[in-house]
C-alpha cells in the first residue's frame, strides 16, 4: 500500500495525518509543539506510524505545512498552510466555497475554487485580536479551561459587549464586567460574538460564498461556531477531524506528489493481475 | 540565492558615491547645498546654480538598507515624534539630532531647504522641523494637487510664479546671476537622461524584461531623480540601456527563469531589502513594472522636461508628471496599464505602516483588481524603514501562499 504523510507544525500544536492510497486516513497524531520545533515534527510523524503499525520507510511522501513547516527536517516539499487548509476543506466537504481557519495565533479567510484551489485569502496582520490566542486570555482570567469557554457561552441570557478586542485589553475589560457581577456565560458569549464579529469583516474583504468550513483548533469550540453561523445566517460545514485539516491537506498534496513520481520514474509498478491497457 | 548585481549596479554605486562625495566635500568647503524632496522635483534650478542637493529621504533609505535606521528611529521617539509618524521622518530627525549633518559630518548643513512637495502634511512639518533644528531658510513651495487629468493653465502659472521667487532666493545664497541658458542645458541634460529610463522600463515589455523594474529600479531612480540635470546621468542611462538591450537580444534576465511577471505598489522594505526580495525570487516572479520607480517622476507616457520652455515644464513635472500629485484613481489606471501593457501575470500590494497618507485606500486597490479586473492581487504590509514592523514568516507565509495559488491556476489553465 502506497502511503504518504503531511504534518502541520503549528504555533500551539503539531497535528499530522497518514493517507494511503485510496485516499483514506490511516492514522493521526497531534502533540504541544512546544520550544523544540523539529523534535515535535518528528514526533507528530512518529505516532503516525506507530499507530498505523508501518515501518518509517513506508511513507513515500511527507509534505511539510504550518508556521514550523522548514523544520520538518525529514519532509519532501513544504506547503503553506493556507494551500493546505484550502485542500483539506475541499477534501472533507466539496462543495466548500470559503474556509475559516481559527488557529492559535492567525486568523484566516480562504475563498477556494471548484478545485479546492486557493482563489484568495485574507489574514489578520501583526496582532492576535480575534485569533484563538483572544479565547485562551478570556478562559485563564475566568480560571476555565480552554474545552470549557464554549458550552458555557450558550448559557448566556444577556451578552455583555466587549470594548476591545485586543488580546491584552481583553482581560481588564473581563474583569471590569466581574467587578459588576456580570455571570460568565454572558461574558463568554460576548467574547465569542467579539471574535465573530472580526472574522465575518476579514471574510468580506474575500467576498463571502457558501458553502462555508471551518478549520483549525478553535472549530472544536461549540460556542465559536454557533456564534458565527449566527452572524453569516447559515450553517459552518464542521468535522470531527477539523483541527486536522491542514495535516489532511498536506497529506494529500504528499500522496498527488507521490503517485506522480512512481508514475514518472516507473519505480512504483506492481505486477499482478492482466492489463491489457495502459492510461 | 542569485546574485543580482550587474554592471548598471555597479555604474549607479559609482555615481551616487561621488555625489555622496560632494555633499562630504561641500559639508568641509562650506559650497551651497539645499534640502529637497524626490517627489517632482525642480533639482534642475539647484544644478543651474551649482547648488549640491540633498535628498533626506534618500539619507533615511540609505540608513535603513544599512540596517542602522532603529537606533535613530527609537531617538526621535524619545524626543517625542509618535510611533506612527513617518519612519524616514524619524530617522532623519534622529541622524540630524546625532550629529549626521554638519562641518564634522558626511553631509553638510543646507544653506536652503526647499520643500517642493506639499501634498504630505507630514512632509511639509519635517522640513519645518529640519529648518528649525539646522537654522537654515525654508522655501515652501506650493504645487496645486492634480484634480483633473490635466492641471490648469493657472495653476502652471503659478508654480512657475513661485520658481521665478525660488531663483531669486537661489541668487541671494550663491551670489551668482541666474542664467537661463545654463538652464537650458541642464534641462536638456534631464531629457536625455528622462530618454534611457523610459527606454530601459519599455524593455521589460520583453520576456524575459532585462531587469526587475522594482528591485533593480532602486539603483536607477539615483540616478533619475537626485542626480538628473547631469551628464553623469545621461550617460548612465545611455550605458544602462545597451546593456539592457543586450540582454534582451540574448534573453537575459535577472533571474535564471522568469515564471511570473508582476506589477509591484508600494516603496520596499528597506531594511530587509534583500531578503524581500529573495522571497519573490524563490518563485522566478520578476517585477516588469512598478509604481514605486515613478515617485519621482513618470516619464513611460511621453512627459520630457524641455529646454525650450524650461520652468513651464518643471511646473509641469512637479503637478502632472509625478506618483505623489496624482489621486488615487489615477494610480489605479497606472497600474491597469502596467498590468495590461506589461503582461503582468499579478499585482503585489506592499503597504507601508508608517505611512498612511499613500497606504489608505490601497485595500479598495487590492479589492478593485480582485474584483473589477481580475488581476490576482497580493497585499502585504510592514514598512520602508521601521523593521520593527516586518515579520519574516509571515511576509513568506503570505507570498508563498500567493505564488502556490498562481502556480495551481496556471497548471489547471494549461491542462484545459
Amino acid at each position: 500500500m502506497l502511503y504518504a504523510a503531511g504534518v502541520d507544525v503549528g504555533s500551539t500544536q503539531t497535528k499530522a495525518i497518514l493517507i494511503d492510497g485510496r485516499r483514506a486516513i490511516a492514522a493521526r497524531g497531534l502533540v504541544d509543539t512546544g520550544a523544540n520545533v523539529s523534535r515535535a515534527a518528528e514526533r507528530g510523524f512518529e505516532t503516525l506510524c506507530r499507530e498505523a503499525g508501518i515501518d518509517r520507510k513506508e511513507v513515500a511522501y511527507v509534505v511539510g505545512t504550518g508556521y514550523g513547516r522548514y523544520k520538518v527536517t525529514f519532509g519532501d516539499a513544504q506547503i503553506t498552510e493556507i494551500t493546505c487548509h484550502a485542500r483539506g476543506a475541499h477534501f472533507l466537504f466539496p462543495t466548500t466555497r470559503t474556509v475559516i481557519d481559527i488557529g492559535g495565533q492567525d486568523t484566516k479567510a480562504i475563498r477556494v475554487g471548484p478545485a479546492g484551489d486557493v482563489v484568495d485569502f485574507s489574514m489578520n496582520d501583526k496582532c492576535a485580536a480575534g485569533t484563538g490566542r483572544f479565547l485562551s486570555a478570556a478562559a485563564e482570567v475566568l480560571d476555565m479551561k480552554l474545552d470549557e469557554i464554549g458550552p458555557v457561552s450558550l448559557k448566556a441570557t444577556d451578552p455583555v459587549r466587549l470594548s476591545s478586542v485586543c488580546t491584552v485589553f481583553v482581560e481588564s475589560d473581563i474583569m471590569s464586567y466581574l467587578a459588576q457581577d456580570r455571570t460568565p456565560p454572558d461574558i463568554l458569549a460576548g467574547v465569542h460574538q467579539s471574535i465573530a464579529t472580526r472574522t465575518i469583516a476579514l471574510l468580506r474583504r474575500i467576498g463571502m460564498e457558501p458553502e462555508y468550513t471551518m478549520t483549525g483548533g478553535v472549530a472544536r469550540n461549540i460556542g465559536m461556531v454557533k456564534s458565527i453561523e449566527e452572524k453569516l445566517g447559515t450553517t459552518l460545514n464542521v468535522s470531527a477531524d477539523s483541527h486536522f485539516i491542514g495535516a489532511i491537506g498536506a497529506a494529500l498534496f504528499a500522496l498527488e506528489r507521490a503517485e506522480a513520481a512512481g508514475r514518472k520514474d516507473g519505480v512504483k509498478v506492481e505486477l499482478g493481475g492482466w492489463v491489457d491497457d495502459a492510461p | 540565492m542569485a546574485d543580482y548585481k550587474g554592471t548598471v549596479h555597479e555604474h549607479s554605486k559609482r555615481i551616487m558615491g561621488a555625489w555622496y562625495d560632494t555633499l562630504a566635500q561641500a559639508a568641509k568647503t562650506g559650497a551651497p547645498s539645499a534640502y529637497i524632496m524626490i517627489t517632482g522635483n525642480c533639482v534642475e534650478i539647484l544644478r543651474a546654480f551649482d547648488i549640491a542637493p540633498i535628498f533626506p529621504e534618500v539619507n533615511a533609505l540609505q540608513l535603513a538598507i544599512r540596517k542602522q535606521s532603529l537606533p535613530l528611529i527609537l531617538k526621535s521617539e524619545e524626543m517625542g515624534y509618535s510611533s506612527d509618524n513617518c519612519a524616514y521622518v524619524k530617522a532623519d530627525v534622529g541622524y540630524t539630532m546625532e550629529g549626521g549633518i554638519g562641518k564634522d559630518a558626511k553631509i553638510p548643513t543646507p544653506n536652503l531647504i526647499v520643500c517642493n512637495f506639499v501634498g504630505c502634511n507630514v512632509y511639509i512639518k519635517w522640513f519645518e522641523h529640519s529648518a528649525e533644528f539646522l537654522k537654515a531658510p525654508l522655501f515652501m513651495i506650493d504645487v496645486p494637487f492634480l484634480r483633473e487629468k490635466e492641471p490648469s493653465k493657472e495653476d502652471i502659472t503659478y508654480v512657475v510664479a513661485q520658481l521665478k521667487e525660488l531663483i531669486a532666493t537661489c541668487e541671494k545664497i550663491t551670489g551668482k546671476k541666474f542664467d537661463i541658458d545654463r538652464l537650458r542645458e541642464v534641462c536638456a541634460l534631464s531629457r536625455r537622461a528622462e530618454e534611457g529610463w523610459a527606454r530601459a522600463k519599455d524593455l521589460c515589455k520583453n520576456r524575459p524584461a532585462p531587469f526587475d523594474a522594482y528591485f533593480d529600479s532602486i539603483n536607477m531612480m539615483g540616478p533619475i531623480n537626485v542626480l538628473r540635470g547631469s551628464t553623469d546621468a545621461a550617460d548612465f542611462f545611455d550605458a544602462a540601456v545597451q546593456e539592457f538591450e543586450a540582454d534582451v537580444a540574448a534573453k537575459r534576465g535577472p533571474l535564471p527563469e522568469e515564471k511570473f511577471r508582476l506589477v509591484i505598489e508600494g516603496p520596499p522594505p528597506y531594511p530587509y531589502y534583500r531578503s524581500f526580495r529573495d522571497l519573490f525570487a524563490a518563485w522566478g516572479a520578476v517585477a516588469v513594472q512598478s509604481t514605486y520607480s515613478t515617485v519621482g517622476g513618470i516619464w513611460e507616457w511621453g512627459y520630457r522636461h524641455d529646454p525650450e520652455r524650461p520652468l513651464e515644464s518643471i511646473a509641469e513635472h512637479m503637478i502632472v508628471h509625478n506618483l505623489c500629485n496624482r489621486s488615487l484613481l489615477e494610480r489605479y489606471s497606472q497600474i491597469r496599464r502596467y498590468v495590461e501593457e506589461w503582461k503582468a501575470d499579478a499585482l503585489v500590494i506592499h503597504s507601508i505602516k508608517s505611512c498612511r497618507l499613500f497606504s489608505a485606500g490601497q485595500g479598495d486597490m487590492r479589492d478593485y483588481f480582485v474584483g473589477e479586473r481580475h488581476v490576482p492581487t497580493l497585499l502585504v504590509e510592514s514598512d520602508l524603514e521601521d523593521p520593527r514592523y516586518y515579520a519574516h514568516a509571515q511576509m513568506k507565509n503570505r507570498i508563498d501562499a500567493f505564488f502556490e495559488s498562481l502556480e495551481h491556476r496556471r497548471i489547471v489553465s494549461m491542462s484545459v
